[in-house]
């Protein structure tokens, strides 16, 4: 059952989580947002976390906030979060704004993004087993 | 929020930049913010302006909320991750072209911005 609107969705790139954000995000998505992308890195044990806002023709406080917070959660839980393609105009209305967005990196493109991120052999997908290698 | 889309039409109707026009509905859609979360909620009102050959944008926001008993102060706050009375002001303030705030503790705030082409 949708708890306040569409859910965000998140997409399994390989060892990455990409969410994009393209709509106007009210609070309760917000929160389901967090809540859903939680889930989802303990899930696939992923450390690396993309997000999309080149869709965004604004980002205030709230967004910043949930950026910030969703960057910390991910650290918690040892992923990287990087934010993709921000508008310049919305670039230069964070500074102005004065909105820092601690914990939060930054990348131009999702290529450069995902070079900021974990590789492939960092990752273990959440398989808790120990390797079952014999011997020393 | 809506409030956003009136104000991002009105900013093109007037013929604004599209960095003013980013600006102006960010520092919008914080003011609306303020509103509803310190203010109790409250209304917006927003229209074009046509001063002397210059086109712009005006929209004001008022609420019955606590007040703001220091503006000064609230203005001068930082941008913190914690939520403080005020905040946003100060970030608003710096977004737009022209801001007036007006505010009588345990009556309601008003808060009037205008952002020019």
């Amino acid at each position: 059952m949708s708890e306040g609107g569409p859910r965000i969705p998140i997409l399994k790139l390989g060892h990455l989580l990409l969410v994009t954000i393209q709509v106007d995000m009210h609070d309760r998505m917000a929160v389901t947002l967090q809540e859903d992308l939680t889930g989802r890195i303990v899930e696939t044990g992923a450390r690396g976390v993309l997000i999309d806002i080149s869709g965004l023709e604004l980002v205030d406080s709230f967004i910043g906030r949930m950026l910030a917070d969703i960057a910390a959660m991910a650290r918690v839980l040892d992923a990287t979060t990087v934010v993709v393609g921000m508008r310049p105009a919305v670039a230069i209305t964070l500074v102005e704004l004065g909105l820092a967005l601690p914990g939060v990196r930054t990348a131009l493109t999702v290529e450069r993004g995902m070079a900021l991120l974990p590789g492939p052999g960092d990752t273990d997908f959440g398989n808790a087993r120990e390797d079952e290698r014999t011997g020393d | 929020m809506r409030a956003r889309h009136v104000v991002r039409q009105l900013a093109l109707d007037a013929g604004l930049r599209l960095i003013d026009q980013t600006k102006l509905v960010t520092a919008v859609s914080e003011l609306a913010r303020n509103t509803v979360v310190h203010g109790g909620g409250g209304r917006m009102s927003a229209g074009l302006l046509e001063q002397g050959g210059r086109s712009g944008v005006w929209a004001l926001f008022e609420d019955e909320g606590p007040g703001i008993s220091d503006i000064d102060q609230a203005l001068q706050q930082g941008f913190t991750t914690g939520d403080g009375l005020g905040l946003g002001l100060g970030g608003a303030k710096r977004l737009v072209h022209e801001f007036s705030a007006r505010s009588v503790p345990g009556e309601g705030t008003a808060v009037r911005v205008v952002s020019w082409r």
